[in-house]
């Protein structure tokens, strides 16, 4: 079965994921075989995802977690108060 | 705090120990209990906040409550989509109360119709974790996330940046399984086709090409 990019689109989160049926999966990957584009945006895509999931694209202001624990301590001193 | 942790790996016994002892009485240790998420909330407040010092003052407030209301934890859940749902409550409402932040679509209709087409490339070269040691890439990225509509950008930061399973995901926010799995596959392809001529531009490892 020849599908078109389109239809290829849709289903690259599933793809990514694992989340698709035999029979999807391996009429994408045909596609992917031979449309260099639609691989380039299924590379691009799960790229993203690496860089977008790493802990330095957020950083936590400095001395959150003391602040934090800090108001927890009170909050504590004042429920045995 | 660990690289990679999950945070969303809920259901554990020892964490289900040691709620039951701060029930008990022994409330320091929920010092130790909120640890492996503290960053997780903050991360969320600040998705819907993007204002650094009102993230962490919702991000305190939301972990104060989870501990004044531990009671009402129902074993069943897992904790961290808990305490991210209370998270998510608190920046709402403080959205809500508009204190100086605009109200972006909040209530936006569901999923909007129509194909999100992704950024067409010949060939990809990858970008490696190294790269975000430069601060434009950082700030690429923290931008085109910034820019998701709130639903997209719930959802995808669940999923990616805090390691949820789609099933956590669509607990933590109230939706279903199937509404995670569009809105996640909407906010990749819109991610994509913001970021990739971006991370291309940036790369600088590129050498093929470079007309493309």
């Amino acid at each position: 079965m020849v599908i078109d990019c389109k239809h290829v689109w849709d289903h690259i989160s599933g793809y990514l994921d694992g989340e698709l049926s035999a029979e999807e999966r391996a009429i994408v990957q045909k596609h992917l075989e031979h449309c260099e584009i639609c691989s380039a945006i299924l590379d691009s895509t799960r790229n993203i995802l690496i860089l977008t999931a790493d802990e330095r694209v957020f950083e936590l202001p400095l001395d959150y977690s003391a602040r934090l624990h800090a108001r927890l301590d009170e909050e504590i001193r004042r429920l045995r108060a | 705090m660990t690289a990679g942790g999950n945070p969303a790996g809920g259901g554990k016994p020892e964490e289900a120990r040691r709620i039951a002892s701060i029930l008990a009485g022994n409330v320091e240790e929920f010092h130790e209990l909120i640890r492996p998420y503290e960053r997780s909330v903050y991360v969320m407040a600040l998705a819907l906040l993007k204002v650094e010092a009102d993230a962490e003052e919702v991000a305190q407030e939301a972990l104060l409550k989870a501990f004044r209301n531990l009671k009402s934890f129902r074993a069943e859940a897992r904790f961290g989509t808990w305490l991210i749902s209370i998270a998510l409550n608190e920046a709402r409402s403080r959205l809500r109360r508009g204190t100086g932040v605009k109200l972006e679509s909040l209530d936006e209709p569901e999923e909007a119709p129509g194909h999100i087409s992704p950024a067409l490339l010949r060939d990809w070269r990858e970008i490696p974790s190294e790269a975000l040691e430069r601060l434009e890439v950082r700030a690429a990225l923290q931008q085109a996330i910034a820019a998701l509509p709130p639903i997209y950008k719930e959802v995808f930061l669940l999923r990616e940046a805090q390691e949820m399973d789609i099933r956590e995901t669509a607990e933590a926010l109230g939706i279903s399984a199937a509404a995670v799995k569009v809105r996640l596959h909407r906010a990749r392809l819109m991610l994509q086709a913001t970021l990739a001529p971006q991370l291309r531009r940036l790369n600088p490892g590129r050498r093929r090409f470079p007309w493309s």
